[in-house]
């Protein structure tokens, strides 16, 4: 017995709850990060100047590439999902692609950012080198960075995983308008990690500049 | 509705019986039973931890271990049973093996992801036993900041990692209810035909998926500043300790929703059938149990009276906590209204759940007392608390889910229980448990504070009072063990519907076969049709 | 197993709150327990009773008992909100005493430089605040006879009160999960006829009140090197806030809000001076963070608090 007779009505109504699933775990993943940015919002308020005074230590051309390639890689990545609906495999393949390299631009250039915060003692602990008037608070800015950063960098990670997925399927040629699903469920967690940036991004890296 | 009598043989019990066939079952009711007997092993082992506190506090000094090991124990008894028995076991037990049945699909929506979230929660508790048997940690289930991050030894990360991981199985089967409920029911099976139990489990899950995050991301604040020794809750670096709990609480209210609202979606299930007449009031039943959902996101600040908050929030959180307990109130009230010109049994199940009605009243009327800010400073962190959640969370949620578990358990496994033993286990636990707890309201009062390993003399009788009671609990807890594993052998034939009630569930053999219906069902009536008294006849 | 004492003023209020909340709970509880039993006995499957009809409207009914069970509630609410609220209120002339939570033991400091571990002495009668903090992990200090109880936190001060009114000695215990020794970290709490309590500060005294315990603390630290504090200090190449009637008096900060100097704000510019400047100085005190414990604190907090204005 197929799946789709096993349980479901059809098709659609097969591709429809799995996607309705998708949403809810979505859901579920903005609450998660969600408590990051309440703890983000709290000590901004009680420690506002230490923590203008850390952002300004961000590396914003940096974070501001990074933005733009991970921005890209959404839009990039966007099309996949018609191309694959209407079973342009090759198309959606070299979309995949290109948006595999550039969340993995992304994450490269993320270490290598890690790499320069780590060496101007930006790590809170007794090493941590933004210290100085105004600057109390400025160390749980800087650990509620590693710890945003850090999520994010993994569910990238897992999303670079998916994406590989779904190109294999293109490469194999087994999208088409009735075996979408995987590509449409795939392409919204993209979207997701792309807008938890949009919100990390002027958190991390604006928030100081504006003060 | 026909079912060849081949099909009708061949349950999703006696079809293929290796090893593989359940470890990598995509089947609810498989699925269901290997719940069943993990959380059942987690329960008997918070349940030794229990037996070894009660023995403990038999003596002013301490009977049995040192103060450390008395905190490791109480620390392990509440992570084991709040994360791995209490917050899964009716979903994922009852729940699982029901669900499908009740909507008259032939499954959960993901039937994989279901056998994914059960492999999630045994790696979580393998992780979390680890944890405990290598040294055990001492900080309360509550990991209250900076003693969890900064002073307490023991392996917090390693047991914050298994809950963790855990969560995941709670996000995953709440995914999977509520997108079964909306989109796998039956033709003609519309919301307002649906049983309680489901309308209680879609609000239970709707907790699941939006709760359990905002613990997963606590508990991953908690490693990172346990490991790294800086982090966003520690005072020296600014940060707040309170934050902490209020970012736990959040999750941790909500939480015992969780833990109850499927207790008392079993009731609602249990006592109209047992007293032979329809759910009074069911549109109110139903929209309470969205309303406990709802309401018990806001009043986690009630943990925190004394905790240092202001006195305006404190208020807010006294205000809506009196309301969280409307709608429960309304459901007991309710309850009694379905037997109340009824047609009532005395079966096991119902012992259950008038037990449930009962000790859950008690427990609910002392989270009157604590709801009350000025009372509640006297109240909070001693006795008192401890049997208030206790009356709730054993008294009655463990009530409804043996009540549940024996009034599925012909659908489960085709046999019948003995109803003898059944009734005595029930009658047990109510005395057994009421004995245990009971003085520990009146130890509260007298001031004695929690989670001691040694106590002023003047607290002995009731101690001992309350370690008795756990004795015959403990005798009580294991009956059940004995003789529904006796009837797997040993027990008669069960019909489909050995309760005469109504629900889809009860339209297919006990046991099912693996695909439950040969034809999708068609619904026309109301939920809970019994006929009316006039029409019934007195047996 | 004697009925917990009344100790304190508020004890018996809120003892009446229990006791209500009791009643109502009783009430219910019998209402809930006899309607079950009345109705497994009447109503069982095999009584032959006249069943009728099943009444068909039943909103009425149900809004009927939730009007009155958030009523009932509401009442309740309020009661104890009320009470709650004066616990949270004390009055202006409360005797101050300081106290310093620790795994695990409780240090209790008086103004008058008297010190105990464990152990609180209190005037009958009198209202009395303590103010508490702790140096490690969060404990929390409670008196049942008093009916009290608050979170003693690392890095702030929490403040309860309570007047006894009945001398006599009652416990006092630790009721927030603090480590190991936990259950252990207990005390007494004794409180005695103004005449006894006046005798046992005299027996108690250290030869300094802790204002001058503070003062010498104030001058082993260097304080007195910037800051003006009393007659002395001050007076060196750096400009420092006086500090002569400093507590209690509105500070403008840097920033431009204003805060008044309390126990918080003072232990703040102790340990964290950064945090908040006082308008028109350079930000160039140093952190005493990690030198000075909280019990020295306190002193300097009560010897800052004697200062007189001379503005």
């Amino acid at each position: 017995m197929s799946e789709v007779t096993f349980q479901y009505e059809n098709e659609t109504h097969r591709a429809d709850t799995a996607v309705a699933g998708f949403w809810l775990f979505l859901a579920s993943e903005m609450l998660f990060f969600g408590g990051l940015f309440l703890v983000w919002t709290v000590y901004r308020q009680i420690h506002n100047s230490g923590f203008n005074q850390a952002s300004q230590h961000a590396n914003l051309l940096i974070g501001s590439i990074n933005t733009v390639i991970l921005f890209t890689s959404s839009a990039v990545f966007a099309a996949a999902l018609p191309a694959g609906r209407r079973g342009a495999n090759r198309t959606a393949f070299w979309l995949c692609v290109v948006t595999w390299l550039l969340g993995l631009a992304f994450l490269l250039l993320k270490l290598w950012e890690w790499k320069t915060d780590l060496g101007e003692g930006l790590f809170p602990g007794p090493d941590f080198s933004i210290t100085g008037p105004g600057s109390a608070g400025a160390p749980l800015f800087w650990a509620f960075y590693f710890v945003a950063t850090g999520l994010h960098g993994i569910h990238l990670l897992v999303g670079l995983g998916l994406v590989a997925w779904i190109a294999l399927m293109a490469y194999r040629k087994q999208l088409s308008a009735s075996n979408a699903t995987s590509l449409e469920v795939v392409s919204l967690y993209w979207a997701f990690v792309d807008v938890i940036w949009l919100m990390l991004y002027p958190m991390i890296y604006l928030s100081g500049h504006v003060g | 509705m026909s079912i060849t009598l081949e099909e009708a043989r061949e349950s999703y019990l006696t079809e293929e019986g290796t090893l593989r066939s359940w470890l990598l079952t995509t089947d609810h009711k498989r699925i269901a039973l290997l719940y069943l007997g993990s959380t059942t092993v987690f329960f008997f082992l918070g349940g030794i931890a229990a037996a070894a506190m009660r023995l403990q506090l038999v003596t002013p000094n301490g009977l049995i271990v040192s103060n450390e090991t008395y905190n490791r124990l109480f620390t392990g008894h509440g992570v084991i049973m709040v994360w791995f028995f209490l917050v899964p076991v009716v979903p994922v037990t009852l729940g699982n093996f029901v669900v499908p049945l009740m909507i008259g699909a032939r499954d959960l929506a993901f039937p994989r992801l279901n056998l994914f979230s059960w492999y999630l929660f045994v790696l979580g508790g393998l992780i979390a036993i680890y944890a405990l048997f290598a040294g055990g940690v001492d900080t309360g289930w509550t990991f209250y900041t900076p003693l969890s991050t900064d002073y307490a030894k023991g392996h917090v990360v390693a047991i914050v990692l298994g809950i963790f991981i855990s969560g995941f199985s709670s996000i995953a089967t709440g995914i999977n209810f509520i997108v079964t409920i909306h989109r796998l029911r039956a033709p003609g099976l519309t919301w307002y035909r649906l049983p309680i139990f489901l309308w209680s489990l879609y609000a239970t899950s709707v907790i699941y998926v939006l709760a359990t995050p905002v613990l997963a991301i606590t508990l991953v604040l908690l490693a990172f500043e346990r490991i790294f020794r800086v982090g966003v809750f520690d005072p020296a670096l600014g940060g707040d300790p309170l934050l902490f709990q209020h970012m736990f609480w959040f999750y941790s209210h909500p939480a015992v929703y969780i833990m109850i609202l499927p207790g008392m979606g079993v009731v609602s299930e249990i006592i109209p059938a047992f007293s032979g007449k329809r759910l009074f009031g069911y549109h109110f039943v139903a929209w309470c149990s969205v309303a406990i959902a709802v309401i018990g996101f806001l009043v986690w600040g009630h943990h925190m009276f004394v905790a240092g908050t202001s006195v305006y929030s404190a208020i807010v959180f006294s205000i809506l906590s009196y309301f969280v307990a409307v709608p429960s109130a309304i459901k007991v009230f309710n309850w009694l209204g379905t037997m109340h010109k009824g047609f009532v049994r005395f079966d096991a199940p119902m012992l259950y759940a008038l037990g449930f009605i009962g000790l859950f009243t008690m427990g609910g009327l002392t989270g009157l007392f604590l709801a009350a800010l000025a009372a509640d400073v006297h109240l909070t962190q001693t006795y008192f608390v401890v049997a208030h959640f206790h009356y709730i969370m054993v008294g009655g949620m463990v009530s409804a889910f043996f009540g549940g578990l024996h009034y599925w358990w012909p659908k489960i496994t085709g046999r019948m229980y003995p109803e003898m033993w059944g009734r005595v286990a029930a009658i047990m636990i109510f005395f057994g448990f009421n004995l245990t707890f009971f003085p520990q309201f009146i130890l509260g009062y007298e001031g004695m504070p929690r989670r001691y390993a040694t106590y002023p003399p003047q607290f002995q009788v009731l101690n001992v009072l309350s370690s008795a009671g756990a004795t015959i609990l403990a005798v009580a807890y294991l009956l059940p063990l004995g003789y529904l594993m006796w009837s797997l052998f040993r027990g008669a034939r069960a019909p489909a519907n050995p309760w005469n009630a109504t629900g889809l569930e009860w339209q297919t053999p006990s046991p099912p076969p693996h695909i439950n219906f040969i034809v999708t069902p068609v619904v026309t009536q109301p939920p809970y049709n019994y006929p009316p008294p006039e029409a019934q006849e007195h047996v | 197993m004697s009925l917990l004492p009344q100790a304190s003023r508020m004890a018996p209020r809120i003892d009446w709150l229990i006791i209500g909340l009791l009643i109502i709970s009783v009430a219910v509880l019998l209402l809930v327990f006899g309607l079950m039993l009345l109705y497994i006995v009447r109503y069982r499957h095999n009584s032959n009773i006249d069943r009728g009809k099943i009444a068909e409207k039943t909103w009425r009914l149900e809004i009927g008992w939730t009007a009155a069970t958030l009523l009932c509630f509401l009442g309740l609410f309020v009661w104890g909100a009320r009470l709650y609220a004066q616990l949270y209120r004390p009055p202006g002339n409360a005797l101050i005493v300081y106290v310093v939570g620790k795994q695990w033991m409780w240090k209790v400091e008086y103004p008058g430089g008297q010190r105990e571990i464990n152990s609180l002495h209190v005037p009958v009668n009198r209202p009395v605040e303590l103010l508490m903090t702790s140096e490690d992990v969060i404990h929390d200090f409670s008196v049942p006879a008093f009916r009290i109880k608050h979170d003693v936190l690392p890095g702030r001060y929490e403040m309860v009160w309570f007047t006894a009114d009945r001398p006599g000695t009652y416990r006092l215990y630790c009721t927030q999960l603090c480590g190991v020794d936990h259950s252990a970290m207990t005390g007494w709490v004794t409180v005695m006829a103004p005449a006894d309590y006046a005798r046992w500060l005299a027996a108690s005294r250290t030869g300094q009140t802790l204002a001058q315990q503070g003062q010498v603390l104030f001058m082993r630290f260097g304080c007195s090197g910037c800051h003006h504090a009393g007659l002395s200090g001050g007076g060196g190449t750096v400009r420092a806030p006086s500090l002569n009637g400093v507590f209690g008096s509105p500070v403008p900060l840097s920033d431009g809000s204003v805060v008044v100097a309390d126990e918080r704000y003072i232990r703040d510019s102790i340990l964290q001076p950064k945090t908040q400047i006082v308008a028109s100085y350079e930000p160039v005190m140093p952190s005493f963070k990690g030198q000075i414990d909280e019990a020295d604190i306190v002193k300097l907090v009560a010897f800052i608090k004697s200062l007189a204005g001379d503005r």
